[in-house]
């Protein structure tokens, strides 16, 4: 079948198309050149006045894992309070915070989204990641592996194994857990804090091993840089939420060499401690320092006002934060010598004087950046808030008047203590698609997809132009996913599934023989049971992998 | 003959998966690593393979067509038992959103003492191998753990190596409630667990006791459900002193009223402890025959543990009215589907109402049900995941033989498609 989408003003950064009318063809999937000589269209739309975007990339949501299904465990009343009936196609469950894994499907079909990944895959509880992920429909999806508080790998820097074995060992972990990107969070203060550690600065030592955060980040950027992983080390850096943290995340941008390296939900980072409530701003620091460090990369982490809970893998800062909880319940688990959690429900509210500059300072984040190719859009869903409230946080970002009328309404001390009001930016339907989409697939690696050249796949959102930039992207026209057509008028009319992201970088097989022994002697599993097999992936039908190359591969 | 190593166990919870299994045509023996919990459910032979409508063998498709028939005209079917494999949890949700069903985990009102203490506060826990290379104290509260968990002392505390510990042997047992039934939890060096026995009923002012000493708060009572409270100061003194304590519990086995409350004492006495400059850590029992399984698939896919209503078209979870026999005795429900691919001995209750049951091979039935459809084991006769106790690990499990016999997702499949 030949699909045509004629005359859309197509926005499609891959390609340096900017907005011009352009035909697009569509056939087994994938977008393809205009057929020559004389062909049949099947099926025709006409764009004329539409935008055409592809389908859009989230690249840091907490879609799958244990503390997502604890957070949504915990919250029955949040779900009372947004019922999702089934229909002839789609199945029920419940939305806002933490939706079910269908809602979470659809609800991000319905705007435009076409993929999400899953920022904090824990080695041993990737099956479940894996699972939940696979009763999402219609997105593609993919994990990045999380290392750094497992206690092989800092017995490894301990011991002053070399960089080599390392490698090897990140590499194995991905083949294993069947993900796309290494993450590293609160590095090696989940394990200090079974040691009884409460905080952990940059270069503070693990009471037990002796290492620090900032050895820990080096090696594994490096292991990430040298297995030619394209996806940068993804970094949940020390001291989230603390005030003052700025110096530390500057700290880690300094020293970090030059090494690739994303920080992820910055503004969580991005705290001084000026002004009458020790609580300021350094979104201007930070920013300028990711001007200056081309090879750092970042997402906001903006939050919105409203319900949400917070899932992290980062049970030492959770376990500080949960004074905050609202609702007063809260959970925080030390899993396998591997790694943690902690889920805290937090309701972000604008009358609160933190809660109201933090939201400036991921809006100040935003519009300091100046490179859109370097930074992305993100609510580190559903810690900041629920994905559901992306379009709200597009137009903050392309509407100056609509940011400041909101900004009027908020706690007056933060008012002041911003410079929100004197940035005048507004992103262009470009930047956007940059952020969400070119610049996502470019930064985790996705062939043949976040584009609209021939060849790529053919994931593709149809918005009605709009000066209300919330309306339109909360409801496109048309949303396709691998060719077919999956939304209409902001509602799903037909699910499919999507596949998963991979890379499988390669390793020393005799690294096995020691990770054999040590599963042995210390873990609850054997190591053969421990690796998730292609199998477990696709043996129900509806699942696929999608390895996608090396740096260095030859494509 | 095959002998089949590294073998998971769904059965008995802590995910003991070092079985050697020997195959022989369809009958298996545990040759390595049994217990009394996993040998006799390994080794369960297979009787049925033929379903059964009213009694009578029928073709895998008649049978299928019989149950989608029952379930057509429903107003309110029960889908009970729930337990099976995740693929199993994914289709009987499926099944249970189209025909509007209740679906009620079998040992959810134990489960519930956890659920509601974790939707009213939260908790701080931990995992299995947490507990093999930190704990230095384990606390077990209203339970005989060996008893419930054969392997449990030999897996996880008297494992001879730990990364944290110098001897594990110096661990420290404590029992609070119930007596061990044997020796498991002597250490290797011949230390026997400390035990302060007291009745089930009397556990909610025990440990709440317990967490008063912990919090340093006077006790004005000499001793509480016949222990001394000097004896319950020991434990809080032990409990502030351990490097990371471990506090164990069963849900189901505080079968009392209102036993949430216990595990929320519990729960907040480990906070307790966490804000008096040292660690410990929870860690629930349970995990058996599926029941994790059921409360994790039925969580992501509606957002509520597994006894959750579909009936509004919705999912509406309610632990206490959406119980399957509160439902079945109070005549609010007019079919019950029940699938148990676990345990031949977890049969149906008996009830007037249509009944089909997707059963494991080897159940019999003191009242035949309308439709029963033997099913294989997973684990067994089919590839699967299934959960641990706790929570965080999903286990693969292995086929170990052709049997022949369906998987439970097929036929819950085959049940919706023909709806």
């Amino acid at each position: 079948m030949l699909i045509k989408l004629t005359g859309g003003a197509v926005y499609d950064p891959a390609s340096g198309i900017d907005g011009a009318k352009q035909d697009i063809y569509i056939q087994d999937g994938r977008i393809v050149d205009k057929p020559s000589g004389d062909f049949q269209v099947d099926k025709e739309y006409d764009l004329k006045g539409k935008v055409v975007m592809s389908g859009a990339i989230d690249m840091h949501t907490h879609i799958g894992g244990g503390k997502g299904n604890i957070a949504r465990t915990l919250l029955p009343e949040d779900h009372r309070a947004d019922p999702v009936a089934r229909t002839d196609i789609t199945r029920s469950g419940c939305g806002h915070a933490m939706p079910s894994t269908f809602v979470t499907g659809y609800r991000y079909a319905e705007m435009g989204y076409t993929a999400g990944f899953e920022p904090a895959v824990l080695p041993i509880n990737a099956r479940q990641a894996h699972m939940e992920m696979a009763d999402i429909p219609i997105l593609d999806k993919g994990g990045y592996v999380l290392l750094g508080s497992d206690d092989y790998l800092l017995r490894m820097l301990t011991a002053k194994k070399d960089q080599k074995a390392i490698n090897d060992y990140v590499a194995f972990t991905m083949q294993a857990a069947k993900a796309i990107g290494v993450k590293v969070v609160n590095p090696g203060g989940i394990s200090a804090f079974k040691f009884n550690q409460r905080k952990l600065e940059l270069d503070e030592q693990n009471s037990h091993y002796g290492v620090t955060p900032r050895e820990i980040l080096k090696s594994l950027a490096t292991a990430v840089k040298e297995l030619g992983i394209t996806h940068p080390l993804h970094v949940h850096g020390c001291n989230l939420g603390v005030p003052g943290n700025m110096n530390t995340t500057l700290d880690t941008i300094q020293g970090i060499g030059g090494l690739p390296m994303h920080l992820t939900h910055i503004q969580f980072h991005s705290y001084g401690t000026e002004g009458d409530f020790k609580f300021s701003s350094g979104a201007a620091q930070i920013a300028e320092a990711v001007n200056k460090n081309k090879n750092i990369t970042i997402d906001v982490g903006q939050i919105l006002f409203g319900q949400t809970v917070t899932a992290s893998g980062d049970n030492m800062r959770q376990h500080a934060n949960h004074k905050h909880a609202s609702p007063n319940k809260w959970v925080t688990m030390d899993i396998e010598c591997d790694a943690g959690c902690g889920v805290v429900p937090f309701k972000y509210k604008d009358k609160n004087f933190v809660n109201a500059l933090q939201w400036a300072i991921g809006l100040e984040t935003f519009l300091l950046v100046d490179d859109p190719w370097r930074i992305f859009l993100t609510t580190d869903h559903p810690n900041g808030a629920p994905f559901t409230s992306y379009p709200h946080l597009i137009r903050l970002l392309m509407d100056r008047s609509f940011r400041n009328d909101v900004l009027s309404t908020i706690h007056p001390e933060a008012q002041k203590m911003t410079t929100l009001a004197s940035i005048e930016r507004e992103y262009s339907l470009q930047e956007i698609a940059i952020m969400t989409r070119a610049g996502a697939a470019r930064l985790i690696g996705l062939q043949d997809r976040g584009g609209l050249s021939p060849g790529n796949w053919a994931d593709i959102t149809v918005y009605t132009d709009n000066a209300d930039r919330q309306l339109m992207f909360e409801k496109p026209d048309y949303v396709f996913k691998d060719g077919e057509l999956v939304v209409v008028d902001g509602k799903v009319i037909h699910t499919k599934w999507g596949t998963t992201h991979v890379v499988k970088p390669d390793f020393d097989a005799s690294l096995e023989k020691d990770l054999q022994k040590y599963f042995d002697r210390f873990l609850t599993m054997k190591l053969g049971n421990f690796k998730i097999s292609d199998d477990e992936i696709t043996e129900d039908g509806r699942g696929s992998l999608t390895v996608h190359p090396l740096k260095g591969d030859v494509a | 003959m095959a002998e089949i190593t590294e073998v998971p166990s769904p059965f008995c919870g802590i995910g003991t998966d070092d079985l050697t299994i020997q195959v022989d045509g369809v009958s298996l023996k545990v040759v390595e690593n049994g217990c009394a919990v996993n040998s006799p459910a390994f080794e369960q032979a297979i009787t049925d393979t033929r379903p059964r409508v009213d009694g009578k063998d029928v073709s895998l498709d008649a049978a299928v067509a019989k149950a989608a028939a029952l379930l057509k005209n429903t107003n309110q079917p029960v889908i009970g038992g729930c337990a099976t494999d995740v693929n199993g949890m994914r289709a009987l949700l499926a099944l249970a959103d189209r025909s509007g069903a209740v679906v009620d985990n079998m040992n959810f009102t134990g489960a519930r003492n956890n659920f509601l203490a974790l939707q009213d506060s939260g908790w701080m826990n931990t995992t299995l191998a947490e507990v093999k290379n930190r704990c230095d104290l384990l606390l077990v509260v209203g339970i005989d753990l060996e008893g419930f968990s054969p392997r449990f002392f030999e897996r996880y505390l008297w494992n001879k190596e730990s990364m944290f510990m110098d001897d594990t042997a110096k661990r420290e047992v404590i029992y609070l409630g119930k007596a061990p039934s044997g020796t498991a939890s002597t250490s290797p060096d011949g230390q026997t667990a400390l035990v302060f026995e007291c009745a089930n009923e009397d556990l909610p002012d025990v440990v709440a006791v317990l967490r008063a000493l912990v919090k340093g708060n006077p006790i004005r009572v000499d001793s509480v459900g016949g222990i001394a409270v000097a004896d319950l100061q020991g434990i809080a003194d032990k409990l502030k002193a351990a490097s990371y304590s471990v506090v164990t519990w069963a849900a189901g086995a505080l079968a009392y009223s209102q036993a949430e409350l216990t595990v929320q004492t519990i729960s907040e006495m480990v906070k307790d402890i966490n804000d008096r400059n040292t660690r410990s850590s929870g860690l629930p029992l349970g995990g058996k025959e599926g029941d994790q399984t059921a409360n994790q698939v039925c969580g992501w896919t509606t957002g509520y543990p597994a006894r959750t209503r579909f009936s509004s078209g919705y999912p509406e979870y309610d632990p206490f009215l959406n119980d399957a026999n509160a439902l079945l005795a109070n005549g609010e429900a007019d079919a019950l589907v029940w699938v148990q691919a676990f345990n031949v001995k977890a049969v149906p209750p008996v009830t007037a109402l249509p009944t089909i049951v997707i059963g494991r091979s080897g159940m019999t039935f003191a009242k035949e049900p309308d439709v029963f459809i033997p099913v294989g084991t997973p684990g067994i006769d089919h590839v699967g995941h299934a959960y641990r106790m706790d929570n965080v690990v999903a286990i693969r499990l292995k086929k170990l033989r052709e049997s022949g016999l369906s998987s439970t997702s097929d036929v819950l499949n085959a049940i919706e498609q023909a709806l």
